[in-house]
């Protein structure tokens, strides 16, 4: 925090000698432009067509609709569950990233023999696309009659599920962990390799065995890679559409749509362009309030 | 309060021994230090009492009890570590009371027992603040802190202020030799400086090699060093060691020859030459060396350090060996020129070529013999 203030500083100090301040404005001006054009029109956009009737199926009835999109959306039973749905994709993947993501952190901090391949072994997932590991659980994993865990299921003389029929937002949130799984790992084992040995031996000559290191010494140390975890995955995972896309589309009914799913329903199934700006400007509220709720309770760890 | 005894520890790491079969036996009350140069196995040792590492082979005993398979926690020991880790998340109490709440203790008496050791020292006012606003010897202090809130039975510190600035190292050395005054503690204390061993010990053990050279009173050891290394390693600046042949003459003397100039010894010198070869090494420390103005060993001056109290000079024989003179700090000799030196007979060692003392210089308190030059036909003692 104290670099950044003091390049900040020096900044200020810079552009405060004679005749530097209009010269640096005037540089930042391509950039500021850029800017502009890429979020500031849509945002104005998207809050236009919010109050205009606007469908593509039937182009000639336009013109200003008041707030009718916005009565027309909030009275959509696929909303609520949109939300809901967001919120605990969100949610159940942090829970699960982080958690296992911990885990396997402090097992690779370990020796063992073949650490190297295993890895690389964990890090492979990141690193398919969204598209095709969402194809790879569907055709290959939950299938339902071929699929590996059927296979497994049918072993064990189970009768094998229709993950994405009977379980869909649950198979979705597996995927998507699957995905993240490995840059939890790979940000928390970092963090756990920096931890001091000597302050390990201090805590182990004060008496602490292994739980109590994890607890008092481990966790507190991850702090920050946790909090920079769950704000980069929340960015991400706000988002999640292809692996919907791929393998529910969003069904059955509304049981794995999310906002970014439902804003597409609106606009390349319905061709809605009115109903689904009024869901974009939901989506922006939601991810600013998260935001904020986010930054109030980790910017503090990342202060320190 | 408690004494610690090691019998034959040894500790391999893979094939390498780096512990050699080391017996000690560390007494109650005293501060201890194990000195020796960087990879000597000094702070292996002290992590092997304290149990972070596993012993190999051998027995540490603490009070009579064996405790190799005691963890560390249960042995009643505190190390003060040289990083200090501290717990950076935690206030300074919180840092000095995590064992006794690790250990169960109740709030009131953690705050009873955090209260006494920052009275002890001088840490009141810093106790809500956490490790990055504090200084590096305040750091050092929560360690030691840390430690004594603990009440072990002995203090272990590895290279504690070896992080610490040249003028609050000073300062902390009188302190903590004031803090084992006040505890009355047992302590063990690692360094790889002989001034803190000297200043601070009143024991030392000198490592090398993962083995015992020597162990004294740091007196003991300047004044009567077992082999070359200990004379080496202790003093500063260190001894000078020249080349020397010694042998008998007829007359039951002994006749050393440094550099092409001839010395004769009494034989109440009592140096054993069998089995030594006739080559044995004189060593003198830059103290016992003097600047005579004739009769003397001929050296050629290398250069001049003042320190204002006193200064070095740094000569070098015919044979070209370094020779290392303490003189009065106004010193008028200056670099290229000649001096002739004698050496104080009362404070000469002489070692065999293995590095063991033949001769230990005679305790400074007797023979006050007068200093003698060395030279042509001039006799050292």
């Amino acid at each position: 925090m104290s670099t950044t203030q003091t390049s900040a500083g020096r900044r200020s100090r810079a552009s405060g000698l004679p005749g530097a301040g209009n010269a640096g404005f005037y540089a930042n001006l391509p950039s500021i432009g850029v800017l502009l054009l890429w979020s500031v029109v849509p945002l104005g956009m998207t809050l236009w067509f919010c109050f205009r009737r606007y469908n593509l199926m039937a182009p000639e009835r336009n013109g200003f609709d008041g707030l009718g999109n916005f009565r027309y959306l909030l009275s959509d039973p696929g909303l609520g569950m949109a939300v809901w749905n967001t919120v605990l994709l969100l949610g159940a993947v942090l829970v699960i990233t982080v958690g296992l993501g911990t885990l396997l952190a402090v097992l690779f901090d370990q020796e063992f023999f073949g650490r190297g391949l295993a890895r690389v072994l964990l890090l492979a997932p990141f690193f398919v696309m969204p598209t095709v590991s969402a194809l790879l659980w569907k055709d290959m994993m939950l299938q339902p009659d071929n699929g590996v865990l059927a296979f497994l299921w049918r072993s064990f003389g189970f009768r094998p599920v229709d993950w994405f029929g009977r379980l869909p937002l649950l198979s979705i949130i597996v995927i998507v962990s699957w995905q993240w799984l490995p840059f939890a790992v790979l940000t928390l084992l970092t963090a756990v390799q920096s931890l001091d040995a000597e302050r390990i031996e201090a805590a182990r000559m004060d008496g602490a065995g292994p739980i109590a290191l994890f607890r008092y010494i481990l966790w507190p140390h991850l702090g920050r890679a946790v909090s920079a975890t769950v704000m980069i995955e929340t960015i991400f995972l706000l988002g999640v559409f292809a692996e919907i896309y791929v393998t529910t589309a969003g069904g059955p009914g509304f049981a794995s749509t999310n906002l970014s799913f439902l804003i597409y329903r609106y606009v390349l199934m319905e061709y809605d362009i009115g109903g689904a700006a009024v869901a974009s400007l939901l989506a922006i509220f939601l991810a600013n309030l998260l935001a904020l709720f986010l930054m109030r309770s980790f910017a503090r760890n990342l202060d320190t | 309060m408690a004494q610690v005894e090691l019998r034959q520890v040894r500790k391999s790491y893979g094939g390498d021994e780096i512990i050699r079969g080391v017996d000690l036996m560390l007494r109650d009350r005293e501060l201890t230090v194990f000195v020796g140069p960087s990879g000597c196995g000094k702070s292996t040792l002290l992590r092997l009492i304290a149990g972070l590492e596993e012993i190999t082979s051998g027995d540490v005993l603490i009070d009579g009890e064996r405790v190799n398979e005691v963890p560390p926690s249960k042995r009643g020991l505190a190390l003060v570590f040289q990083s200090y880790a501290l717990y950076p998340h935690m206030t300074v109490a919180e840092n000095m009371s995590f064992s006794l709440k690790l250990a169960g203790v109740g709030k009131a008496e953690r705050e009873r027992k955090v209260m006494e050791a920052a009275r002890i020292l001088h840490l009141e006012a810093l106790l809500t603040r956490r490790p990055k606003d504090l200084s590096g010897g305040q750091r050092q202090r929560v360690a030691i802190g840390r430690a004594i809130v603990r009440h072990p039975k002995v203090f272990l510190f590895d290279e504690p202020l070896s992080n610490l600035d040249a003028a609050l190292r000073v300062r902390m050395r009188l302190e903590l030799t004031r803090l084992h005054r006040e505890l009355e503690a047992t302590m063990i204390y690692v360094t790889h400086d002989q001034v803190e061993a000297m200043t601070m010990a009143d024991r030392i053990v000198v490592l090398q090699g993962g083995q015992v050279e020597q162990v004294g009173s740091p007196m003991e050891l300047y004044n009567h060093p077992a082999n070359q290394f200990v004379a080496g390693f202790i003093g500063s600046p260190r001894m000078n060691f020249l080349e020397a042949k010694a042998k008998e003459n007829g007359e039951g003397e002994t006749e050393l020859v440094i550099g092409g100039s001839t010395a004769t010894a009494p034989a109440r010198l009592g140096v054993d030459l069998t089995g030594t070869g006739d080559a044995v090494t004189l060593g003198i420390r830059p103290e016992h060396v003097q600047v005579v103005s004739s009769g003397g060993l001929p050296t050629r001056v290398q250069g001049v350090e003042h320190l204002g109290s006193e200064s070095y000079l740094h000569l070098a024989t015919i044979a070209g060996e370094p020779l290392t003179v303490r003189v009065n700090g106004q010193t008028e000799v200056r670099p290229e020129q000649t001096v002739e030196v004698a050496f104080d007979p009362r404070f000469v060692h002489i070692f065999d070529r293995n590095g063991a003392s033949l001769r230990r210089a005679d305790d400074p308190s007797s023979s006050p013999a007068k200093p003698v030059g060395i030279g042509p036909g001039v006799s050292v003692v």
